[in-house]
């Protein structure tokens, strides 16, 4: 249980007088898919928040790697192998889809800018090999026609996947998935699980949050169940769908 | 060739003017490619003139040292400026700009060693039309490689969504700070240009008002294109020559007029072409598209 | 006692104006930096309705201040409506402010040319009274004493009014109170109105009170203005009274133990070490609200 990649220790965030996440407690292994479920306003987006760096705990703490990192600012946290989606899309939409991928390359490519003014080779050529490395992903996440689409021209389902091309270019550790299949029709949910599957035999690591939870059930290793903020359930797909804390508070809230 | 020569001396003003102007829009320009709104550059234009034209007069310092620290000056102002304004909120940094911008026209106003509100005159003309037009070529030059690369893709991520911005690694603080920092220094440089093309130098030239017609300039041309700013200085340094020649049919001042003209063209653009002048092709070529496939 | 009692008095009028500059920023979340401009075309109003009209005082200053919230409410409609969808509202709604106040001003220079204009002499009778060894004129007593009415009608207005509670609602979040069916619309052209109008009241305030109005003459106030509602906090109306009285007390003694030169660095010192500071402002909550 120690050797986690992302250890979650007693987190909490109060909005004024409520508890969005109360004392949760959770660890993603390396190379593991994790699943983070619960009913809505449970506190999962609040968890993603909170692990990227978009919002500071009110109390508890996040550990990546062995190092603290609650309470950064989100570029480190990014910097230190940290990538994300959001629920409600957050593409840059004048930006083509192969220029929100480059953007997500930001912490790996090395600065040309000095190279450039001067008109050296070596800035055309790291941006030609960057250039590449965005249409490699795009054509991975199954985009390789739309690539110089603007991002606000695309349908839903391409912007999630473009999304997902966006953080994987930052070759992150950890991969934060808000909802990455909501509004996907079930032939891009499938390709997105696969995708899921594909990045964590690379050995990353992925914290799944989403609602489909045949999906839920399909890719992740471990799930850690929410309900109002706290920890309720957490272990295999098996164990967890057994979990009679688990069935009442689904069905005690359906949906 | 005599015509030339003549055209040339007659419009020789003009010909600096849109120049200085392109320079002053770029120095809007750099911040609002990253969409913040700096309102002090009135204020870098007026350290950098008056730097400039101190070491020029009074330290007998060569032209180019003074233009040069005339931009690094602002430059290195914009940095305790900036710092304690970029962890806030965007407006803020317009706030804290135009009180900036007014408290360096105060100071010079009350400064004695350089006349106060008198300014400076007599200042040898060294700046001439293609030493403006040069500059303006540089900035865009640099502007111009910016975009594309890391830094570029960085800022235009910053102006389409900071937040998610900042989820990708981008420290983003640092490139607006960076942004206010290169648009201080080129609004120092035509600061220092001006003072040296037109003999002199006073706080009055350097209030709001001017603050203004740079937006205009930039915003009008388009903030989208690192070339929208220069074409927009271009068009709206011209049409003040055309307005005072139309003023006095429509029983209306120039002064006033060219006012009325720059805001109402600011207006109209921003509300119906925000992507300014410079996107006017890609927006006819999309309605010609349109009504073909209607 | 002198100097506080002209403190008072430049206070009212700070206050004033930047009670409109707070109540439109803390409902839309917006700066509108054509708010002085407004100031200045009321103060020209009013001396057009006193000096070409003949029209007592009394009934110049309310027909002003009711032109300059019908002018908040073209403003909004212009300038700020059309790109409340956009993403970069904020930005755009700035821009297009400063569009609508250079208009403003090129009008009023059109009209009126860009020289001092007076009120005709006698329009408030001048009289002075002695109150613990200082002297007040009555145009004083008058302005602070129409300040403090218009005070109390906001803060009645504002705490006790369907309006009042429509208004904070929408300050507080436009898609709750559209939910909870509040006309957002319309509220918002009622806060443009409201602050345009104390705008207006301000400006004809402050051209009896000097007596010159000319087209330039909201450059000042305007950063007054903003030094005033950073101070108080972005958005809140008792921070906008009080700073508004501190700015103005203090600007009257620096005046008179530092030199009048000194007198616009005070607002500015004040802004930048707010924003260094305290960027919330003294009564401020929200001023670091995360996206």
């Amino acid at each position: 249980m120690s050797a986690g990649l992302l250890q979650v220790e007693q987190l909490e965030r109060t909005f004024g007088g409520l508890r969005a996440v109360d004392g949760a407690s959770f660890a993603v292994r390396p190379g593991e898919v994790h699943g983070l479920i619960g009913p809505n306003g449970a506190g999962k987006t609040t968890v993603i928040n909170l692990v990227s760096g978009l919002l500071a705990p009110t109390g508890g703490e996040i550990v990546l790697e062995g190092r603290p990192i609650h309470g950064l600012p989100p570029h480190d946290i990014a910097g230190r192998g940290v990538a994300r989606t959001f629920q409600n899309i957050r593409l840059f939409p004048e930006l083509t889809a192969r220029d929100n991928v480059l953007v997500g390359q930001h912490r790996r490519r090395r600065p040309s800018l000095a190279a450039r003014m001067l008109l050296l080779r070596s800035a055309r050529e790291e941006e030609r090999q960057a250039g590449e490395r965005a249409a490699a992903l795009l054509t991975q996440v199954g985009l390789s026609e739309r690539v110089a689409e603007r991002a606000r021209n695309l349908s839903y389902g391409e912007q999630r996947r473009v999304e997902i091309a966006r953080a994987l270019a930052s070759e992150p550790r950890l991969l934060l998935l808000d909802e990455p299949t909501a509004g996907m029709n079930p032939v891009e949910v499938q390709a997105v699980a696969a995708l899921i599957r594909q990045v964590a035999s690379g050995g990353r690591s992925v914290l799944l949050v989403e609602h489909n939870v045949r999906l839920v059930m399909d890719v992740c290793h471990r799930i850690t169940v929410l309900n109002f903020g706290r920890v309720i359930a957490e272990g295999t797909p098996a164990e967890v769908s057994r979990d009679p804390a688990v069935i009442a508070a689904y069905l005690g809230n359906p949906k | 060739m005599e015509w030339l020569q003549e055209t040339y001396a007659t419009y020789q003003s003009t010909l600096a003017y849109i120049g200085l102007n392109g320079l002053l829009a770029l120095s809007v320009y750099t911040t609002l490619s990253c969409g913040q709104l700096a309102l002090g550059n009135a204020g870098f234009a007026a350290i950098g003139a008056y730097a400039a034209t101190l070491l020029t007069m009074k330290a007998g310092a060569p032209f180019g040292l003074s233009l040069l620290l005339g931009a690094l000056l602002p430059a290195l102002v914009a940095v305790p400026l900036g710092l304690p304004v970029f962890r806030i909120r965007g407006v803020f940094l317009a706030i804290a700009t135009i009180g900036f911008g007014e408290v360096v026209r105060i100071g010079l106003v009350n400064w004695e060693y350089v006349n106060g509100a008198q300014g400076i005159v007599a200042i040898p003309q060294k700046a001439s039309v293609g030493l403006v037009w040069i500059c303006l070529a540089g900035a865009l030059f640099v502007l111009s490689r910016i975009r594309g690369s890391k830094w570029g893709f960085a800022l235009e991520a910053i102006r389409e969504d900071e937040p998610a911005a900042r989820t990708m690694g981008i420290h983003t603080a640092r490139y607006k700070l960076a942004m206010l920092v290169l648009g201080a220094a080129l609004a120092g440089l035509a600061g220092g240009l001006e003072a040296h093309f037109t003999f002199m130098v006073a706080p009055n030239g350097f209030s709001f008002g001017r603050v203004v017609d740079m937006l205009v300039f930039a915003v009008v041309g388009g903030a989208g294109a690192f070339y929208g700013p220069a074409i927009g200085a271009a068009f709206l340094t011209l049409l003040p020559e055309v307005l005072r020649e139309v003023s006095p049919h429509l029983g209306i001042e120039p002064g006033p007029l060219r006012m009325l003209v720059n805001g109402l063209v600011l207006l109209a653009v921003i509300l119906f072409l925000p992507q300014g002048l410079v996107s006017l092709p890609a927006w006819w070529r999309e309605r010609l598209a349109s009504r073909r496939s209607a | 006692m002198q100097q506080a009692v002209n403190g008072l008095f430049l206070g009212s009028i700070y206050a004033l104006f930047a009670l409109g500059y707070t109540l439109v920023f803390g409902v839309l979340d917006i700066l509108n930096l054509a708010h002085a401009a407004v100031f200045m075309l009321a103060s020209f109003v009013a001396l057009f309705l006193v000096g070409r009209s003949g029209l007592h005082i009394l009934v110049a200053f309310p027909l002003a201040v009711l032109f300059a919230g019908l002018l908040g409410v073209v403003l909004e409609r212009v300038a700020f409506r059309p790109l409340r969808a956009r993403a970069d509202s904020n930005i755009s709604g700035l821009i297009s402010s400063i569009a609508m106040a250079t208009v403003f001003e090129a009008l009023a220079l059109w009209i009126w040319g860009p020289n001092v204009s007076r009120f005709p002499f006698g329009t408030i009778p001048e009289r002075q009274f002695q109150v613990a060894g200082a002297v007040i004129s009555r145009l004083q007593l008058t302005i602070v004493a129409v300040a403090v009415a218009i005070f109390l009608l906001l803060t009645w207005l504002v705490t006790r009014t369907r309006l009042g509670r429509e208004v904070r609602a929408v300050a507080e979040s436009p898609r709750a109170a559209r939910i909870l069916g509040v006309d957002v619309d319309r509220v918002i052209a009622w806060s443009f109105f409201i602050s345009s109008a104390l705008g207006g009241a301000a400006g004809v305030l402050f051209g009896l009170a000097f007596n010159a109005i000319q087209p330039d003459m909201g450059r000042g106030v305007e950063l007054k203005g903003l030094a005033v509602i950073i101070l108080g906090g972005m958005g809140s109306m008792p921070g906008a009274v009080v700073a508004g009285f501190a700015l103005g007390l203090t600007e009257v003694f620096v005046v008179a133990h530092l030199g009048a030169s000194w007198r616009d660095a005070i607002s500015f010192a004040g802004l930048f070490l707010i924003l260094v500071l305290r960027p919330r402002g003294l009564f401020g909550a929200a001023a670091l609200r995360e996206a």
